[in-house]
């Protein structure tokens, strides 16, 4: 069976600024993916791509095995979508709007039950202005689920969505994908990755740097090293010596040890820092977290972006 | 219910709802129909005050709802992203815009509700071809939205809502809606009838006061109604 969103070797360019560039990446039904990467990754574009909102520069995206602009009408009908923000009519009341996208939709879901699940139950009569920027975010999603859709795009879902709202997102996104929804969102947070997505894309520059779920992809870009917190300014030259390993001061007060995490290897440096009455802020062993691969995945590029953007500024200076 | 009435009684509501737009739909005409027909200052020519202005308050009535609210409400759906969401439902674009249309003119039949008894109440004795103003009504509101859409289709929504408001007023000065046009000087007054607005309030005096609608009135009224909806699909971003 075809995943149900397929993009393959997308390139969308605004002018002479690439936004997605040869990007290739599947979003399976019954699953979350998330599109995770920093601002200006090309997120937001290849998300509208999917939608329909616009051509692909060159590569293919296929969406329920239609393509997103040529088959929009026969595409709309099982297409939830969220955009990152705005949409509603600003005069419009809750209760008003989800009823009329219910009808667009064929009446498929009922607007109070719509309306409770995201939690506006008692927003019924105020107007899209009167809404918080949480409660706006919650209203279009519930407008994206309006049509019960075999895929929705989310851009941004939690933005701006305070701590128990967010988990109410949470919930309702995965209960998208449990009843077969296929569940694309994206996000620059790590933590909204981490706690939501099935499988997670890395995107940076427009180009795919990794993808997996968020367990492989720590466990794959793990690497033999021990790092840990302590006081700025080690002997750390002293410390390699002592326990035979090459130590580095990552940054004020972080060391990184490059010797596998074994039990002795850990031992040696507590007792060095013990021998020298030195604090041990906090000890991390073998696997990296998802903010360590992300932060060296989309950090490898960053050097060579800030080049060109510091071109491009030359340029427009002049 | 079905997707088209949701989406027109949708329409109706929000521009009922918004009190600037029934200040401009309703308010404005009400007073300058009811103000200039109690004290007789403006130039309206032999006969009563109202007969006169009646028919410019209605061609104004028009105006206000199928050029300036309409623009409005359009240029700030643009720029809040409401017309690209609504390009992802099953809505579709015939739709909506054959829902707008149904809401302007139903706005126009309120406005015609309100303003037509209390013209009568004032003393209007009108001698009409009802079906001739109402050709006229329809050509007006024709030519009109297709001036608003183009407008909203390309500004920004704060300069559209500026410059909207600014057209309303100069057209409500210059097209003899409200004093006749032959107090304008000559080269003022030949551009004057080219203008839409002085078009539809000559042919609405025109059937509505006994008289006969001069053919230039016509043709330059139409002309505009085919022109602007025309120039107004072409010109129109959805985002």
């Amino acid at each position: 069976m075809s995943s149900a969103v397929e993009v393959r070797e997308a390139a969308i360019r605004y002018g002479d600024l690439i936004a997605v560039d040869g990007l290739t990446f599947t979003a399976e039904a019954g699953a979350v993916t998330a599109l995770l990467g920093p601002n200006g990754a090309g997120k937001t574009s290849i998300v509208e791509a999917c939608e329909g909102y616009r051509r692909l520069d060159s590569g293919t995206v296929r969406v329920l095995g239609l393509d997103p602009v040529a088959d929009h009408d026969r595409l709309v009908g099982s297409l939830g979508v969220m955009l990152q923000q705005g949409g509603v009519y600003p005069g419009i009341r809750v209760g008003e709007v989800v009823a009329l996208f219910c009808t667009y939709y064929g009446e498929r879901r009922r607007p109070t039950e719509l309306i409770d699940t995201v939690g506006l139950g008692d927003r019924v009569r105020s107007t899209w202005r009167q809404l918080s920027g949480g409660e706006q975010q919650r209203l279009s999603l519930a407008l994206a689920l309006a049509g019960s859709p075999d895929v929705v795009f989310l851009d941004e879902p939690t933005a701006s969505v305070d701590v128990a709202g967010r988990q109410r997102v949470r919930a309702l996104i995965r209960e998208e994908a449990d009843r077969g929804c296929c569940v694309v969102l994206t996000t620059h947070e790590l933590e909204e990755a981490e706690r939501l997505a099935d499988h997670v894309v890395i995107i940076d520059h427009g180009r795919m740097v990794a993808a997996g779920s968020p367990g492989v992809l720590t466990r794959s870009l793990q690497s033999d090293e021990v790092r840990f917190g302590a006081g700025p300014g080690l002997d750390v030259a002293g410390l390699g010596a002592t326990i035979g390993a090459m130590v580095v001061e990552a940054s004020p007060g972080e060391y990184v040890v490059a010797s596998a995490p074994s039990p002795a290897m850990v031992a040696a440096i507590a007792t060095w820092l013990a021998e020298r009455d030195l604090p041990l802020a906090d000890l991390r062993a073998g696997r990296k977290r998802l903010e360590d691969v992300y932060l060296a995945l989309t950090n490898e590029t960053s050097v060579a972006v800030s080049a060109r953007l510091t071109r491009r500024e030359r340029r427009r200076t002049r | 219910m079905n997707v088209l009435v949701a989406q027109f009684v949708t329409e109706v509501r929000l521009t009922l709802r918004r009190g600037e737009s029934l200040l401009l739909i309703l308010g404005l005409p009400l007073f300058f129909l009811v103000f200039f027909s109690a004290v007789d200052v403006l130039p309206t020519g032999p006969g009563t005050a109202v007969d006169f202005l009646a028919p410019g308050i209605l061609a104004l009535a028009v105006m206000s709802t199928a050029m300036v609210s309409l623009s409005i409400a359009t240029g700030f759906e643009r720029s809040y992203g409401v017309l690209k969401r609504l390009g992802a439902t099953p809505l579709r674009r015939p739709r909506l815009v054959i829902a707008k249309t149904a809401g302007v003119v139903a706005v126009e039949l309120v406005q015609f509700a309100v303003l037509v008894p209390v013209a009568f109440l004032l003393g209007w004795e009108p001698d009409a071809n009802w079906l001739a103003a109402l050709a006229g009504v329809v050509l007006g509101t024709a030519a009109f939205a297709g001036i608003g859409l183009v407008l909203s289709g390309r500004l920004k929504a704060e300069v559209n809502l500026a410059a909207s408001n600014g057209l309303y007023l100069v057209l409500l000065v210059v097209s003899g809606m409200m004093f006749s046009l032959d107090e304008l000087p000559g080269a003022g007054r030949s551009i004057a009838r080219l203008l839409p607005s002085s078009a539809l309030a000559d042919v609405l005096r025109g059937s509505l006061s006994g008289g006969d609608v001069a053919g230039r009135a016509w043709i330059v009224l139409a002309v505009w109604a085919v022109v602007t909806p025309v120039v107004a699909a072409r010109a129109f971003r959805w985002e």
